[in-house]
């Protein structure tokens, strides 16, 4: 479980999180939503550990996450932008990784998604000369890797053909035992197929927290899409008035 | 520690299979082979060679160093969403990085001048290691540079500017503003402040301690002398490699800190 207290966050005079609370269950999918710079990115690395926040805190699994960053050992991460340096294989990058959590005997790798995925065979090229989407698939299996009680996706299905986007959902919508997993993806449609929860930011704001259905209620909206769009309208207009 | 190390290895196994270095390797083999052959005298390869170094070493070191660490930006991200401390991120990125270039600044002067050993004398191949070593901390300390450069400007091309500046300011600018200064100065005493404008530029440093193993101090006229009364001794080599180390650690300190307290 991830639980974010009252986490405030300023670069320079633009505020981007304010005062910002919402915990992500253990066991359940949550889709971060909000509109462009509605501060998911910032939250997301927040929790990593990558921003500090000016307040605020941040808990896994009810212990506050440490400034070691050891927490992070249970986390599965994909991030919206992957550049590697020039040379670095997706195997250089894997073993690397293993090597950074104490090498194979460590660790227990989950290399189901490599296979599903299929891209083994890419393992031995340069990530820089691979396509987007293969990259991407890397990211994927690279995040399930050490069978994180922990994932942290953004955007994960950006760039992914078909097959390899519906195998990631399904990856995704597993619901493993004690795994915490957080979404987000600008195709509503999609986090509408694979979370339980949502959470809803807006100009760094938390507007809504709870369950997909509850918030479809709320808004009187039979979708995702529908749902977060009645509720950016309902923002403005409240801000107008 | 082991994932500072485990950093260290995976960049300069990256840096190396990237080629710039080993272009950087490859120029200082050429013209140490070069001079050897053709400069008529070890002495004089040396003198040359020394001068090649005091400005080239700065200018690619720093260049190399930030455009590296900038491209790497995404790369650190990735690493900082592990189980790795930022103290030791930190290390491993700087550590990879210097020993890589310095490992090639050693190899480049150092495997012609072993082909060609039999050439030096005793005096000469003193003259060779501190030129070596002098090298390196210039090497190490125009990384801390780019590093610092890196951690605190976050536009790369802004980033790359300010470094390209800094290495304008210390290889170049600065010795025209020391003339000036001393041709305005007249008659009065002054080694004190030549001394602290020295200390000041770790070009000037690392030009001083090896101009003066060369015994060609006379060529720096008033000032060689002062330096060589000051610095001939072992101990006044030991305070200028105590100044010069001190141009390692405190742009490295302030980059450190910098970087633990960054936001990614």
């Amino acid at each position: 479980m991830i639980e974010v207290l009252g986490v405030s966050k300023s670069f320079g005079s633009v505020r981007v999180l304010s005062d910002v609370s919402a915990s992500f269950q253990t066991g359940r999918v949550t889709a971060l939503v909000g509109p462009n710079a509605a501060g998911k990115t910032t939250l997301i690395k927040t929790i990593l550990g990558l921003v500090r926040p000016d307040a605020g805190e941040i808990r896994i699994d009810g212990e506050p996450a440490d400034a070691a960053g050891a927490y992070r050992a249970r986390i599965g991460y994909m991030s919206q932008i992957a550049r590697y340096p020039e040379t670095l294989t997706g195997g250089e990058l894997a073993e690397f990784l293993t090597d950074l959590r104490g090498g194979v005997g460590r660790v227990a790798l989950d290399e189901t998604l490599m296979d599903r995925l299929r891209v083994r065979e890419f393992l031995d090229k340069p990530l820089r000369t691979l396509s987007g989407g293969t990259r991407q698939k890397i990211n994927a299996a690279a995040a399930f890797l050490f069978r994180p009680s922990i994932l942290i996706l953004d955007e994960p299905t950006a760039g992914l053909d078909p097959l390899s986007s519906t195998l990631l959902k399904d990856a995704i919508a597993e619901r493993e035992v004690g795994r915490t997993v957080l979404v987000t993806s600008h195709v509503m449609s999609e986090l509408e197929q694979v979370a339980d929860d949502v959470v809803f930011l807006l100009e760094g704001r938390v507007r809504f927290a709870g369950s997909m259905a509850a918030l479809k209620e709320e808004t009187r909206q039979a979708t995702l899409e529908r749902a977060v769009a009645h509720m950016m309208i309902r923002q403005t207009g409240e801000a107008a008035a | 520690m082991t994932t500072m190390r485990l950093i260290a290895m995976r960049q300069a196994s990256d840096i190396i299979r990237s080629r710039w270095v080993m272009a950087y390797a490859l120029f200082f083999a050429a013209a140490t082979e070069g001079l050897l052959r053709f400069a008529g005298g070890d002495v004089r390869a040396l003198l040359s060679l020394a001068n090649a170094m005091l400005f080239v070493t700065p200018l690619v070191t720093i260049v190399f160093g930030t455009v590296y660490l900038y491209n790497a930006r995404e790369f650190i991200e990735l690493l900082l969403a592990q189980p790795v401390r930022r103290r030791d991120l930190f290390g491993g990125l700087y550590l990879g990085l210097t020993a890589t270039l310095v490992a090639a600044w050693l190899v480049g002067v150092g495997v012609p001048f072993l082909l060609h050993g039999s050439f030096l004398t005793a005096g000469a191949s003193r003259t060779l290691l501190v030129l070596l070593a002098t090298g390196a901390a210039l090497t190490a300390s125009f990384t801390a540079l780019a590093t610092l450069v890196v951690v605190r400007v976050d536009d790369r091309l802004k980033g790359l500017g300010v470094a390209i500046a800094t290495w304008f300011v210390l290889a170049l600018l600065y010795d025209g503003v020391v003339l000036l200064v001393v041709s305005l100065s007249g008659d009065r005493n002054i080694e004190p402040m030549m001394l602290v404008l020295m200390a000041l530029n770790p070009v000037d440093l690392a030009r001083v301690l090896v101009l003066l193993q060369l015994d060609v101090a006379a060529l720096l006229g008033y000032t060689g002398a002062v330096f060589t009364r000051i610095f001939a001794g072992p101990a006044g080599a030991a305070l200028g490699a105590l100044v010069l180390s001190l141009w390692i650690a405190a742009p490295l300190a302030l980059a450190a800190r910098l970087f633990r307290q960054k936001d990614f």
